[in-house]
């Protein structure tokens, strides 16, 4: 009996090697791409699924920088406005035609706006250290700010590349491929890599996990904790970026509802990756699979034919809940 | 004791064979305790003595392992969470339970509202709270916010709320450790009061002169067990602190080894001075183990965390080695290798959901890997290097911190600690709720480094560590510096007469 015991002692112990929660998330992509292959045998198809990778592109690296404004302890709901206001931005820079040369201008803008997405997150940060406000009510007003600005810029209407030449030489960006890849997917794979780099493999990502897991125990360790704040919502902006950089070439357009929600697909796409929402577990690749998991439930409703499309947005709002209950089961029993 | 309980005053509440243990550890043994109606019946023991767990099991916040509580002759379970409250016990805790937004009135019937046709009563709940606050001679306003209100007066109201919920017994942990003398004195004045109304009072307190004072009887716990009961007016202040402390140091600590008077003085601080902590100067030499003793909230933590730069100082100065450290900046302490380990292992210590890696290099990360780049084979490396020299034994390497013993824990705080190398090492507490055996190890190890020419302070609440430990002690009192012991002079009972006050001595 003593062995029996020690048997059923050694398979628990295996069993809790593998942590449920960072397994969980991917459980849930290969459960949906199962289902999606029964609903519709298009589905499964390579084109397809590219497809849906290439359109999630934009939460995806969105949400990875919230990957590390979450791991933090902090919140940023004002992504979604950010890429409207940084992409309105970029497009008044090409079209303002300071630099005539096609090239040099697209070097510039790209430049430009990975400096103004900085800006963006840096205020963000300010804002919420400096200042000590909550950063759900500190993003709560810059989220209109961003917006407001939008609506200004473009007068209500919209802001649209003019110039054709540069347009023509942009477009690849987004529709390109690099070694059969399109360039988003391309662009998704690097961001993770590099930010799962960061966070797992660095003294800043350590930094990260401490200050949001405990930021008394960060601070009487001699980490700068508000810097370190400060510095996951500058990562965010440059995450809004790089998405913007994808944006743009995409329509070329922009208006004051452009980005509008994608704050809460960003924050879904964290929460079901497995990142608690309160700090201090940060999965770069969960939050991948989690941007990935809202844009295939899209799309097998899409090809189904018994769910209307048109409920999307309630069926994305279910699964941050579903989410959060799954991860909560998961901590009590392990 | 037998004989006590069958003179006067009916016996109200009583433990009898109460035993605790929490995690393992035994920190009640077979412990009885009686209350009488329209008594103060004070509670004394060093810190771990084991006071606060009687006092959260007689009021339902803990369940004793064994034994059983009698409320009125009959054995009860009294219900958890202040459930209490009900049957007229209430418990004053040392951080009061009230809300910061609330009014006064709207505090003392929080829960047990007064509604009339279903709409809140409010007139009449200003009226009784008014009533109850005349009873108990307090000129706080009844409309007054909580968070406006001074200490004494949330105090008060703390009180206020125990008698209009007709309280027959009320326990107060350290009441007085906030309270001004005359705050304390009126507070004295209305609890002896009440008592004459019959209503009875258990007095948690390391003031030797308030007990003495307040109370009409004293039971004195030692190492969790019960030492004695006695009518307070037969016994004195020396002789309670002889048997709150009366025990013999055993081979738990190794031999001190006294640093040369023309060693180094590593640390030196000058007049410093935070919100609470005044003026304190002293200073540390290399290979010293200086001891800080003092009762808990006598300033020792905040004095420390000041010099660590966790904390801004108002005034004064911190001299390592001939440098002055800025005020408020950990970096700089810790650059001129100044190391604090802090007392709460658990909410300021370590990342209780990482593993031991993570929690090992948080404070010097720099150590592994160029350029922000962290090294795993490094890292892994050091993990190991500690858990050889600190003697951390996990079956698991991947555990995390959580799961972890508390000696254990407390082996990787202080790994984590001696991870930056530092030379001047604060230490919060050593061995706090640790057994014996691992305190034992963190002695050798605290005396090994300090054998090294390392400095090192110990902060502690446990007299025999600082005794066993220390070649100077120094004592602090209300956040001054009060003594400074060396040699001879350090004994537990010279200690205590500084720390509560019976004694005083100006400090160089």
């Amino acid at each position: 009996m003593s062995v029996n015991e020690e048997t059923r002692e050694i398979r628990r112990r295996t069993w809790r090697d593998i942590d449920l929660r960072a397994v969980a998330p991917f459980a849930a992509l290969a459960l949906l791409l199962i289902l999606g292959a029964i609903v519709n045998p298009n589905f499964i198809g390579i084109t397809n699924l590219a497809n849906v990778a290439t359109r999630s592109a934009f939460i995806a690296i969105i949400a990875v920088g919230a990957t590390f404004v979450i791991s933090s302890g902090d919140l940023d709901l004002s992504v979604g406005s950010m890429v409207a206001f940084v992409a309105s931005l970029m497009i008044l820079f090409m079209n303002s035609g300071v630099i005539a040369d096609p090239a040099l201008m697209l070097t510039a803008a790209v430049l430009f706006t990975v400096i103004a997405g900085a800006l963006c997150g840096l205020a963000n940060g300010l804002i919420t250290t400096v200042g000590r406000i909550e950063p759900f009510i500190a993003t709560l007003g810059t989220m209109g700010i961003y917006r407001g600005l939008t609506t200004w810029l473009s007068q209500g209407g919209a802001i649209t590349l003019r110039e054709p030449e540069l347009q023509e030489m942009y477009r690849p960006a987004y529709f390109g491929s690099i070694l059969g890849m399109p360039v988003p997917i391309a662009v998704i794979l690097a961001v993770t890599g590099v930010a799962a780099f960061v966070l797992y493999r660095t003294r800043y990502g350590r930094h990260v996990v401490a200050v949001g897991s405990n930021s008394d125990v960060a601070r009487y360790s001699g980490i700068p904790v508000n810097r370190v704040r400060t510095i996951a919502f500058v990562i965010q902006g440059l995450c809004v970026a790089i998405a913007v950089l994808l944006y743009v070439p995409r329509l070329g357009s922009t208006s004051a509802t452009t980005g509008i929600l994608w704050e809460l697909q960003a924050i879904t796409a964290v929460v079901v990756g497995g990142t608690a929402l309160k700090g201090g577990a940060g999965r770069v690749w969960g939050t991948i699979c989690g941007a990935f998991i809202l844009e295939l439930v899209g799309n097998i409703m899409l090809l189904s034919n018994f769910i209307s499309e048109y409920l999307i947005g309630a069926i994305q709002g279910a699964i941050i809940i579903i989410a959060m209950l799954v991860q909560r089961s998961l901590v009590r029993k392990s | 004791m037998d004989s006590e309980t069958v003179d006067a005053g009916t016996v109200v509440l009583s433990a009898r064979r109460i035993s605790k243990s929490f995690s393992g550890v035994q920190v009640l043994f077979s412990v009885n305790f009686d209350l009488r109606a329209g008594e103060i019946h004070a509670l004394m023991g060093e810190n771990g003595a084991g006071k606060s767990t009687l006092v959260k099991i007689l009021s339902g916040f803990e369940q004793p392992t064994s034994g059983e509580i009698i409320l009125d002759g009959n054995p009860v379970k009294l219900p958890p969470n202040g459930a209490a409250e009900a049957l007229g016990i209430v418990i004053i805790h040392q951080e009061f339970n009230l809300a910061e937004h609330l009014t006064v009135t709207e505090s003392l019937f929080l829960g047990r509202e007064v509604t009339r046709f279903g709409v809140l009563d409010r007139k009449f709940m200003r009226t009784e709270t008014r009533r109850v606050l005349d009873l108990l001679g307090s000129h706080v306003d009844e409309n007054a916010m909580i968070g406006t209100l001074s200490i004494a007066d949330k105090q008060m109201v703390e009180i206020a709320k125990a008698i209009s919920r007709d309280a027959r017994v009320v326990f107060m942990d350290e009441p007085t450790a906030v309270l001004s003398r005359e705050e304390t004195n009126f507070l004295f004045r209305q609890v002896r009061k009440l008592r004459d109304q019959g209503t009875s009072f258990v007095f948690v307190s390391h003031k030797l002169d308030e007990v003495m004072e307040l109370t009409d009887r004293v039971t004195v716990l030692r190492d969790g067990q019960w030492i004695k009961t006695s009518p307070t007016a037969m016994l004195d202040g020396e002789s309670i602190a002889q048997l709150m402390v009366g025990r013999e140091l055993s081979k738990l600590y190794p031999a001190k080894s006294e640093p040369d008077v023309d060693e180094e003085i590593t640390l030196s601080v000058k007049a410093l001075s935070t919100g609470y902590v005044r003026d304190a100067s002293f200073e540390v030499r290399n290979g010293e183990i200086l001891g800080f003793s003092g009762m808990i909230g006598s300033g020792r933590t905040e004095l420390m965390e000041a010099v660590a730069g966790l904390r801004s100082r108002i005034s004064g100065e911190v001299i390592i080695r001939g440098e002055t450290v800025p005020s408020g900046d950990v970096h700089a302490a810790n650059r001129c290798g100044l190391a604090y380990m802090t007392k709460d292992r658990k909410s300021k210590g370590l990342l209780l959901n990482s593993r031991m890696t993570a929690n090992l290099t948080l404070q010097s990360l720099e150590r592994h890997g160029k350029l922000g780049y962290l090294s795993p084979a490094s890292e892994a490396s050091a993990l190991e290097r500690a858990r050889r020299r600190f003697d951390i034994r996990v079956r698991d390497g991947n555990v995390v911190a959580g799961r972890m013993s508390g000696g254990n824990q407390q082996k990787l705080l202080l790994a984590k600690v001696m991870e930056t190398e530092p030379e001047i090492i604060i230490i919060d507490e050593p061995t706090r709720g640790i057994d014996v055996g691992t305190k034992q190890q963190i002695y050798h190890f605290i005396s090994a480094l300090a054998r090294d020419g390392r400095s090192i302070i110990v902060v502690s609440s446990e007299m025999p560590e600082v005794i066993g430990l220390c070649t100077r002690v120094a004592v602090m009192r209300e956040g001054r510096i009060v003594g400074m012991l060396e040699g001879d002079e350090i004994s537990e009972q010279e200690i205590m007469r500084y720390a509560a006050g019976l004694k005083k001595k100006a400090v160089a």
